[in-house]
């Protein structure tokens, strides 16, 4: 009945937004995630007197939500694809003992240790990406199955035991903080014009070029749109939402240089997030996941190579996998057999609150960073108010509900 | 003989399009009656009328059942007096048995508990009815296509039918299985069972109606007594024999050397290894020219465009593809894209489009690297390509940045013809190219196929709309179970003489 089937569908064209309150009901996801994060942190400040954003608990809660962050960009892309990765917090707690192992009973070097430790993450991905791509068995049994295997491995690798410490150059990779490159006399001259004990002036500095920089990019970026009509956001918005943003990594790295600087972990964190958000964004391999995650008939009969793509995204995740796994040992300067457990439900938490969609092809890496942010105030927030771990887990539950209840809604309220 | 149904001046409309114009159809008790017409002209719609998939209300017209007349809701209803259809997609569930399947939504069972052997011994007596030699408890899918039909009729027979109708119940059938099915439906008849066959294939519509009703863009256009005065000539002219609806743009055309051979090309079902589905197809298209396939849904088109492009279709294909008389790899698609072919699918959108992306995304999604370098995205250049598809094909969106989801039909197409545009094609292969979209959008597409063979490329087009084919193409291919069956110039195709070609296996 080919003929019948012919009803056009009537053109519905995104028109200009008419009014602010227009644009905001139409991007309500992307601010919506900024202000909860926002609320939820004014929420905890007031409630906890402060605490949250002294700054050793800024520091505190950098350091302690790395390596789920770092987990999240890959676990973005995975999802992007179409796919899910369930063995994450294993892998992490395997690669973890694999290098407590390697330094404490058979006396590697840090620099061998770490470069092993990144190639058997990039192992295991591939293992598991080999049958999720070209055998096509749902991603949710491969990494299930690995969930287990990597946990049975911990702990057989560590016999049970806990395995530590680890040498200092080991532990600097998650505690350690990058030297000031100023004179010691500016930093002084600075702490005294702010009257604080000291001030790490590289720590700030780096703040305030971040949030130079963010803030060129939005507006050359807003040009651009507008030399090609597109619909922009109100001038009011762009100013409210970039002065936010600007004066948050300003106040954030200001409070980090009054503590100890700029932490080894956030610079890390920092460069992959620019180096992913870059990736999906503005690369031809990006742009493959997406179409990929979208529509993967149309993507492989587009020319694109669906299987290899599926089994990069798998490699890269095993690769970020591995990296947080060395942050946390290092962290906790030792390796035990329950290190990560459940920690994946954390990530994929993070990248759905992000606004990631569950059937793929769509979803940004700055969405999955404030994600896993928003779920690390939280923690950290009930920790401080003293909330026990049953209510803790609840409401983070809730949280995420909510959000996906957020989106689901939004989408129907659109279409 | 007295009439069972009588379906009176029914008229079913859809959104600007009247599907069923005041048709009329009268099936006496105990006959076989046939339904004939082209694709889309009405003959599944007008079935969905009688069982209650449109319930009453949504139509206008009688329907007269056992000398009552008849408002049903839902197929429940239709079912509950006896009118059972067997559609052309088998309704079985693969991973259950035989007799699951029969008594599915219609268990033996007393309070929730199934009966096992009272279930399998019914199943047992209704096999028999049907001549099915398999035990109840094998699954569905360990049958062939011909046996699950059977179980379907078993099904039927089930719920105390009284009126069976059976849609295109051979389209996926071999001979012998034709046969056997066909023999069941005149043993059925003897039984007192009254069945309605929609179908193509002339040869078995003799072989078992006694009436023949033919429907024709949706109206009905006469009813014949098979007894008398039944010639295919005769069925065949009423199918077809519609004017010109359809206007064409003008187009001169002087076609060039040869750019495509296929030859010998053969494919065997992905899944049913012993099926051959394409049977050693050869044909060619040189520099400007468009030439056709036509054929009946399922005769293979779409399964022979896809096994060459990039072998997206099928497995142990075999044959030889020749662009410009250099044999060229095209064994998968990034090949096949690199060697000058594009196909542009059917379904544009499960297999063409990325829907919820922008016409920018979809528009450079084949031929990415064109618009970056060092695998780094320039997003300007793709804004410009983007911008300049759109002009040259006037593919109404407000901008380039508009998500395709938002598009009407046509300007979807377009979207996708961009896409393969922009892969600098030598031969374009455009399956179904204005399915589903309105007149005025079909003249856009028309020209813009005038357009691509006066630049001197190759358009091979598949349609199911023979008026479409004749005015459009040089030649036309005609394909039917796999096999390209005839070939035709311009000049001398007819649908008539396409017909003629596909119902005379």
């Amino acid at each position: 009945m080919t003929l019948v089937q012919g009803g056009e569908i009537t053109e519905k064209a995104d028109r200009p937004a008419k009014s602010i309150g227009d644009y905001l009901s139409s991007h309500l996801r992307e601010y919506g995630l900024l202000f909860a994060l926002i609320a939820i942190m004014a929420f905890f400040q007031i409630v906890t007197d402060g605490t949250l954003l002294r700054a050793v608990n800024v520091t505190n809660l950098l350091l302690q939500n790395s390596y789920i962050v770092i987990m999240a960009l890959g676990m973005l892309v995975v999802i992007v694809s179409g796919n899910i990765d369930l063995s994450v917090g294993s892998v992490m707690g395997f690669i973890g003992a694999l290098a407590a192992v390697m330094i404490v009973n058979w006396d590697q070097s840090v620099f061998v240790t770490v470069i092993a430790c990144l190639v058997t993450g990039a192992l295991i991905g591939a293992a598991q990406g080999y049958w999720i791509a070209y055998w096509k068995i749902p991603s949710f049994i491969v990494t299930l199955a690995g969930m287990l295997v990597f946990r049975g491995l911990s702990l057989w690798l560590l016999e049970g035991q806990s395995v530590g410490p680890f040498p200092s150059e080991f532990q600097v990779i998650a505690n350690g903080f990058v030297p000031d490159i100023f004179p010691a006399g500016v930093g002084t001259a600075l702490a005294a014009l702010f009257d604080v004990r000291r001030l790490n002036v590289l720590a700030l500095g780096f703040g305030i070029v971040g949030a130079a920089s963010l803030v060129w990019i939005g507006l050359r970026q807003r040009a651009r749109n507008r030399s090609y009509g597109i619909v922009d956001e109100p001038r009011s918005f762009f100013i409210a939402r970039n002065a936010i943003v600007a004066a948050a990594i300003i106040f954030i790295t200001y409070k980090l240089s009054t503590f100890r600087g700029l932490p080894n972990v956030l610079l890390t964190m920092g460069v992959l997030t620019i180096i992913y958000a870059f990736l999906t964004q503005n690369t031809v391999i990006g742009r493959r996941v997406y179409a990929l995650g979208g529509n993967a008939k149309a993507a492989k009969l587009s020319g694109i190579k669906t299987e290899r793509l599926t089994f990069l995204a798998f490699v890269n995740m095993g690769i970020l996998a591995a990296a947080a796994g060395l942050v946390f040992a290092a962290r906790l300067n030792t390796a035990t057999p329950k290190a990560g457990f459940a920690l994946e439900l954390d990530v994929i938490a993070a990248v759905f609150i992000g606004g990631a969609s569950m059937s793929g092809g769509v979803g940004t890496i700055v969405g999955a960073v404030v994600g896993a942010f928003l779920m690390g105030v939280l923690n950290n927030g009930m920790s401080i108010m003293g909330i026990g771990i049953d209510y803790q887990q609840m409401i983070k539950g809730l949280v995420l509900l909510a959000a996906v209840v957020f989106d689901v809604y939004n989408k129907q309220k659109q279409g | 003989m007295s009439s069972l149904l009588e379906m009176r001046e029914i008229t079913k409309e859809f959104p600007g399009v009247r599907a069923l114009d005041r048709v009329s159809v009268a099936v006496k008790q105990g006959e076989i009656h046939a339904i004939c017409g082209e694709n889309g002209a009405g003959k599944s719609t007008l079935m969905k009328v009688l069982s209650g998939v449109y319930p009453a209300g949504s139509y206008e017209g009688e329907i007269v059942y056992e000398g009552e007349p008849v408002a049903f809701r839902d197929i429940r209803d239709s079912e509950a007096r006896g009118i059972i259809i067997i559609h052309q997609e088998l309704a079985l569930v693969p991973q259950l048995s035989v007799a699951e399947n029969i008594f599915l939504g219609n268990e033996r069972a007393t309070r929730g508990v199934i009966d096992w052997h009272e279930t399998n011994k019914r199943t047992e007596a209704l096999l028999a009815k049907v001549g099915l030699r398999e035990p109840p408890t094998v699954k569905v899918d360990s049958l062939g296509v011909g046996k699950q039909q059977l179980v379907e009729i078993a099904k039927a027979l089930s719920k105390d039918v009284k009126l069976l109708i059976l849609d295109e119940p051979t389209a996926a059938l071999q001979e012998n299985d034709s046969r056997k099915l066909l023999d069941l439906m005149l043993e059925l008849k003897a039984q007192g069972v009254t069945c309605i066959i929609i179908s193509h294939k002339l040869g078995e519509v003799r072989y078992v109606a006694d009436t023949v009703t033919v429907i024709r863009d949706g109206t009905t256009v006469s009813t014949l007594d098979a007894r008398q005065d039944l010639s295919e000539d005769r069925i065949v002219r009423d199918m077809v024999g519609r004017d010109m609806t359809h206007r064409f743009p003008e187009h001169a055309r002087t076609p060039g050397d040869t750019l495509l051979e296929v030859e010998g090309w053969s494919v065997w079902h992905p899944e049913h290894a012993d099926r051959r589905v394409i049977k050693d197809a050869s044909f060619t298209v040189r520099a400007g020219e468009v030439v056709g396939i036509a054929g009946l849904m399922g005769s293979g088109r779409t399964e022979l465009a896809m096994s060459i492009f990039g072998r997206s279709y099928g497995r142990n294909i075999s044959g030889d593809i020749r662009l410009r008389g250099k044999q060229v790899d095209v064994s998968t698609v990034d090949r096949a894209i690199a060697a000058g072919l594009s196909y542009v699918t059917e379904d544009r959108k499960s297999l063409g489009l990325v829907l919820d992306e922008t016409v920018r995304f979809n528009t450079t999604l084949a031929n990415l690297p064109a618009v970056s370098s060092g695998g780094i995205l320039n997003r300007n250049e793709e804004t410009r390509v983007a911008e300049k598809y759109r002009d040259a094909l006037a593919i109404r969106t407000p901008t380039v940045f508009q998500k395709v989801v938002n598009l009407s039909g046509g300007n979807q197409q377009k979207v996708v013809l961009a896409k393969w545009l922009n892969t600098a094609p030598d031969v374009l292969i455009l399956d179904e190219p204005t399915r589903g979209i309105d007149v005025g959008a079909k003249y856009e597409i028309y020209t813009i196929i005038n357009e691509l063979a006066a630049e001197g490329k190759g358009v091979v087009m598949i349609s199911s709309e023979m008026p479409e084919l004749i005015g459009m193409c040089d030649r036309i291919y005609v394909m039917n179970e796999g096999a390209l069956v005839g070939e035709l110039a311009a000049a001398e195709a007819s649908q008539e003489r396409i017909m003629s070609l596909i119902v005379n296996e």
